[in-house]
């Protein structure tokens, strides 16, 4: 077949009613503070990790909250842990808790 | 005896009229409806304590009742006013010493914004629909079912200029977290979303509400302003907008959407102005005298401003504004 440089790009949108929500139902059940989030990027702004590459976790969080997990384990994989969001998070979210939570709960995908 | 004319018998206008009143002036308000209470009786319950509405109307009609120098004039609609005079749309003319408009706002009218198809899908209610909901204790969907999964819109004719309407309504951010509250109470099992740009908890209490609506009754919050509503093949509604939190358009399906529908200002406003000689602001609510020291009076003599007529006001500001005004017509009538 004649490859003309033409590929199908893959839909961007987050469809709630495809998205599984188990996963992100049972992650707001166990941890409900992470709900409370208001997306202020404090975490984002302190994080080294976020400093060095691409790792974003207001956005991988908010993501799994809508049911998208692929590829939000190995993006907190960037996470050594060192607990700088979780001190300055306003709204006193345990914001290392809910990494390692996530990653309990995705571990599978 | 003094007498002072209160147009509109809204929260703000009988709060004044009973102050008033206190001071022994005689006080006619003036209703255009069959019944004081405007916008708040038809109110189920207020934020951020979920107070119910008719307890605060109820307060107030009782201090009323008990003066004797206050007439309530229902049915009459104001025309023209100077602050001598008050002309009714029935022809009648009154005259008085000073007037206080307390004529408030006009709720937006959601069908100006056709993408969210208020009046074109059964679904799609206006927070002052799901109010009458909440006071008839019926809230379902039009064919009668239980809603499973709710999206609430803010900044429905706020914040916008394709409708005129660049201000913000200040208090449908509270009611939006308010009626997330409630619903949840009443379908526990539902999901419900809601949609915002920014949240503005300016009030007391409001932030911890906010808070509570999202860890302790799992409401969802998605920043950003739904594009479109369409219909699902199985009747239900389908909603675009942009998860501007990450990035990505954002597709729903949801059984009921609520619109939180803005203030706007009062067509009367600009015949206020061009008759009365009264200043309106860019966004058509009256402008008082000064933003701090003169905030009841108007730039006419004698006619003062209490409550939504200025800018949107939550009910304790409107009660307030009414007790300023009333303390300010009687210096004003003092030192004439």
């Amino acid at each position: 077949m004649i490859n003309f440089g033409f590929s199908i790009s893959r839909p961007r949108v987050i469809d709630i009613d495809r998205n599984n929500l188990n996963k992100s139902k049972e992650i707001i059940a166990e941890m409900p503070e992470l709900q409370a989030c208001i997306g202020c990027g404090s975490c984002t702004a302190t994080c080294t990790a976020g400093n060095l590459t691409e790792y974003n976790f207001r956005k991988v969080h908010t993501l799994v909250r809508r049911g998208e997990y692929q590829g939000a384990y190995e993006e907190l994989n960037k996470c050594m842990l060192c607990g700088k969001c979780r001190l300055v998070c306003p709204r006193g979210i345990n914001t290392r808790g809910v990494i390692m939570l996530i990653k309990r709960k995705l571990g599978d995908f | 005896m003094k007498h002072i004319i209160i147009i509109g018998g809204g929260v703000a206008g009988m709060q004044c009229a009973s102050e008033l009143a206190q001071q022994g002036v005689r006080v006619t308000i003036l209703e255009k409806e069959a019944d004081t209470g405007g916008k708040v009786k038809n109110w189920h319950k207020l934020f951020p304590t979920f107070t119910p509405a008719s307890d605060v109307l109820s307060g107030l009609r009782h201090k009323i009742a008990k003066a004797d120098n206050i007439t309530i004039k229902t049915g009459c609609e104001a025309t023209q006013v100077t602050p001598n005079s008050v002309r009714l749309a029935s022809g009648e003319e009154l005259s008085c010493d000073a007037v206080v408009i307390a004529t408030g706002y006009t709720l937006f009218d959601a069908r100006i914004k056709e993408e969210y198809g208020y009046g074109i899908y059964d679904n799609v209610i206006t927070a002052a629909d799901l109010e009458e909901m909440f006071n008839k204790n019926d809230v379902r969907l039009a064919d009668g079912r239980v809603p499973r999964r709710i999206a609430i819109l803010h900044c429905v004719g706020s914040r916008d200029e394709k409708v005129c309407q660049r201000h913000c309504s200040k208090v449908c951010c509270v009611t939006g977290v308010k009626q997330a509250i409630e619903l949840k109470q009443l379908f526990p099992s539902a999901d419900v979303f809601n949609f915002y740009m920014d949240i503005r908890m300016f009030g007391p209490g409001y932030e911890e509400m906010y808070r509570e609506a999202q860890q302790k009754y799992n409401v969802h919050f998605v920043r950003g302003r739904i594009s479109e509503v369409s219909p699902t093949i199985d009747n239900r509604l389908q909603i675009k907008a942009e998860d501007t939190l990450t990035g990505r358009p954002l597709k729903i399906g949801v059984d009921m959407l609520v619109l939180l529908i803005g203030m706007r200002a009062n067509d009367m406003n600009t015949t206020l102005e061009t008759d009365s000689g009264l200043q309106r602001q860019a966004s058509g609510f009256m402008q008082p005298k000064d933003a701090f020291l003169g905030n009841a009076e108007s730039n006419v003599e004698g006619i003062f401003y209490a409550g939504a007529i200025t800018a949107p006001k939550n009910v304790a500001e409107a009660l307030c504004d009414g007790a300023t005004a009333a303390l300010r017509v009687s210096d004003w009538l003092r030192n004439k």
